[in-house]
């Protein structure tokens, strides 16, 4: 079994696109859950706002990719509004299947046929990502080898500026939750009505950090359509928020720097466990190569179902967390 | 503690396996395109046999006839681009393309996929005229009958949240486990149908006391918050989910009994032999359970526990053991409304998993932890579904509910029959 392969795709998975579009996304999920207690089970809905818009402002209105930018982070902050409204004051669950609700309305919606002409339905937008490119100051001839893995010089723009979005966005956070105001959020996610007795308008505090949280998802976005220089429909599913929420949970809820290390090794975790089932059945490891090459695919799915159950039982502080101060309660 | 828990988590997932050791892997040697053509007019799946398909590309161009049971398959030489082509004249008459434009379907052969799957949509031609009110009346009856599959789905959930406070997002699989359970029996070991539905209810009220004891007794015994149970249930949905999926493979499966049957005309209203005795089985599991929770001893300490649990226990109510009870039975609803869905919808590893947003739509649109408000919300809910196609596209049907089911959070939180309780 060529273990430098397996390896260096743990290496490359660890730090490529995927890794920086989940951690942008749990970074979001964190505002919201980690330190606000919210149950935004809507994640995928604002990651496919920030995709759909760039793709379709500069592919249907001939727009500049920065429009699009502009546009996602709107449409992304009034999503959070508008879902906020009913359910910010109802108990967490209520917010949990609403916003779970409104992604698959959304996925829905964004790959239906009677909405092909506008966001291509089930085959998604392509080719829309030159005005980003365009600002590269790398040679096209740029390359970086990574064992047997080989990225051309787009890609290492992307993950160059991805990584430089991830730690300015962790530095904003760092701001925003050591402040006065973030203590204030804080103080929601362990006791409501002590916060509001304190004078706080807890309504519009949890609807800052929604809508925080959820521009975080649309960045996100961003970064999956410029990253595959392709926005697909079903990449926006209800799968995509667990293996966030399960991310924020490995490297710790309520730590800046949790959903970065969770992404990482998140990303190693599952990407090796491909490659390492694959080979494993091309050299006809005994067990393992009773599987088929689909059913290989699966048991990484597995896994994370498995690691969220694991985690949240025995160790729900994740990596990086304190037990004390994640008292997760429905109130 | 841990070391038990452990333990418990070990044994579900042991015999998990062990449940699903018997189910067969999908696999094939060489490429083929193929599916099956079914005529899909307002919810039924009628079986189209003797329609002609043809592929062309690189070079090759095979043709076949679809079987009995509507299936095709064509062999390609390999990997590459074909068209597929619908004969419309061979349709029989009545049945129709419902997007004239997909006639011709271009499509790939590529890895990792082998066996490529084409879908046709056929539906009533547009050819035949029916009336508004003749389209209303047949879907309003299979409104009725979506409504009471999820009324199942949706008593299960409401009766458990209720007694132990659990949303749980492992539903759906209770619902899938159900159908997959009678699907082996039946197609697979060859059990006559109506014995392997039977099997299938028991098989699935016993997951359902697996799931309480192996997994939900030991968290709540610990004091895990229903927040932390919520997100339990998460990983339990999408490890179950992917397991079906490890061992069943991607595709539909029908039942080896009573697929396509042809349909009874009552007026303007088409409906199949199971299409009736579904709805009936389900009027009768619904009524009984409810009769249990309103007449039985069992049923009223469930309904104390509903209502308070510390009370319940301290008048002498074995708290655990209604639980558990309750978790049977709820899981037994699920697994009958999972296989009965089966019929319709055939048998594959997501159908819980689609259906269970529907399903919390339901029992929010009702109220949640209420008995007879699961029933009527899911119930509004199948009819809002079905009946809204008049107006929207199909493929849209289930943004109407899900967005009717945001509006009611909005003016109703306590849902149509809830208690007006402060849920904030």
């Amino acid at each position: 079994m060529d273990w430098g392969y397996i390896l260096s795709v743990m290496v490359v998975s660890a730090f490529g696109v995927e890794a920086i579009v989940f951690g942008l996304a749990a970074i979001g999920v964190n505002m919201q859950f980690g330190y606000t207690g919210l149950l935004n089970f809507g994640q995928s809905a604002f990651m496919a706002v920030g995709g759909y818009s760039v793709a379709v402002t500069v592919i249907e209105f001939g727009f500049n990719f920065w429009v699009g930018v502009i546009l996602g982070l709107v449409i992304a902050a009034l999503l959070a509004v508008i879902l906020g409204i009913p359910t910010l004051r109802l108990r967490a669950d209520y917010l949990a299947i609403v916003t779970i609700a409104a992604a698959e309305i959304v996925r829905l919606l964004v790959r239906s046929v009677t909405f092909k002409d506008f966001f291509g339905g089930s085959d998604g937008k392509q080719s829309f990502a030159s005005g980003f490119f365009a600002l590269s100051p790398l040679a096209s001839d740029v390359s970086l080898r990574i064992g047997p893995v080989a990225l051309n010089n787009r890609q290492i723009f992307v993950l160059i500026v991805g990584w430089a979005i991830v730690f300015l966005g962790c530095l904003l956070v760092w701001l925003m939750v050591r402040s006065p105001w973030g203590r204030v959020l804080k103080g929601i996610r362990e006791d409501e009505d002590a916060v509001r007795s304190l004078g706080k308008n807890v309504y519009l505090y949890k609807m800052q950090a929604l809508v925080i949280g959820g521009m975080f998802g649309a960045i996100a976005g961003f970064v999956y359509a410029v990253g595959n220089e392709a926005v697909s429909p079903d990449f926006f599913g209800t799968d995509t928020t667990f293996f966030v929420y399960a991310i924020l949970i490995l490297g710790g809820a309520a730590r800046v720097f949790g959903p970065v290390l969770g992404t990482v090794i998140f990303w190693a975790i599952i990407q090796g466990t491909d490659v390492f089932l694959r080979s494993a059945i091309d050299v006809g490891v005994p067990v393992i190569s009773l599987m088929n090459g689909t059913q290989a695919a699966v048991v990484r799915f597995m896994l994370v179902g498995l690691g969220i159950m694991l985690l949240m039982i025995f160790r729900p502080q994740g990596i990086l967390g304190d037990r004390k101060e994640l008292a997760l309660d429905a109130r | 503690m841990h070391r038990r828990m452990m333990a418990a988590l070990g044994a579900l997932f042991v015999a998990l396996v062990a449940l699903f050791a018997l189910a067969q892997p999908a696999s094939a040697e060489g490429e083929t395109i193929g599916g099956r053509l079914e005529n899909r007019a307002e919810g039924t799946r009628t079986p189209i046999s003797g329609a002609t398909i043809t592929v062309v590309g690189d070079g090759f161009e095979g043709s076949t006839t679809s079987g009995d049971d509507g299936t095709w398959l064509i062999e390609v030489p390999g990997q590459g681009d074909y068209e597929v082509t619908l004969d419309v004249a061979t349709l029989p008459e009545g049945v129709g393309l419902t997007d004239a434009e997909k006639v011709t379907v271009v499509t790939n052969v590529k890895p990792p996929t082998k066996n490529r799957i084409v879908i046709f949509p056929l539906g009533q031609s547009t050819a035949k005229t029916t009336t508004v009110w003749e389209q209303a009346a047949q879907l309003t009856v299979s409104g009725i009958q979506f409504g009471l599959m999820i009324a199942l789905g949706a008593l299960g959930l409401s009766i458990i949240y209720g007694t132990t406070g659990l949303t749980n997002f492992a539903h759906g699989e209770i619902m899938t486990f159900g159908a997959l359970a009678t699907w082996t029996l039946n197609a697979g070991m060859g059990v006559p149908f109506v014995l392997a539905a039977i099997l299938g209810v028991i098989l699935s009220g016993a997951f359902g006391w697996l799931n309480n004891a192996g997994l939900w007794k030991p968290l709540r015994k610990r004091g895990t918050g229903l927040i932390a149970m919520m997100i339990v249930s998460i990983g339990l949905a999408l490890f179950l989910r992917n397991l079906f999926l490890f061992f069943y493979g991607g595709d539909k499966k029908a039942y080896a009994e009573y697929a396509g049957l042809a349909g009874w005309e009552f007026g303007p209203v088409s409906l199949t032999p199971t299409d009736i005795v579904s709805m009936a089985v389900a009027v009768v599991a619904l009524v009984v359970v409810v009769l249990v929770v309103q007449k039985t001893r069992m049923g009223k300490a469930t309904r104390a526990v509903s209502d308070n649990p510390s009370l319940a226990s301290s008048a002498g109510i074995n708290v655990e053991r209604v639980i558990t009870f309750v978790w049977v039975l709820g899981a037994a609803l699920a697994g009958l409304g999972g296989l009965l869905l089966g019929f319709s919808q055939q048998v594959s590893f997501q159908m819980g998993f689609q259906i269970l947003l529907l399903i919390f739509a339901a029992v929010t649109l009702g109220g949640l932890g209420t008995i007879w408000g699961a029933i009527l919300g899911s119930l509004v809910v199948g009819l809002f579904l079905q009946l809204t196609t008049l107006v929207i596209p199909t493929e849209l049907k289930s943004v109407g509910a899900l967005f009717v089911l945001i509006v009611i959070l909005l003016v109703r939180p306590y849902g149509l029959l809830g208690r007006r309780e402060r849920v904030g």
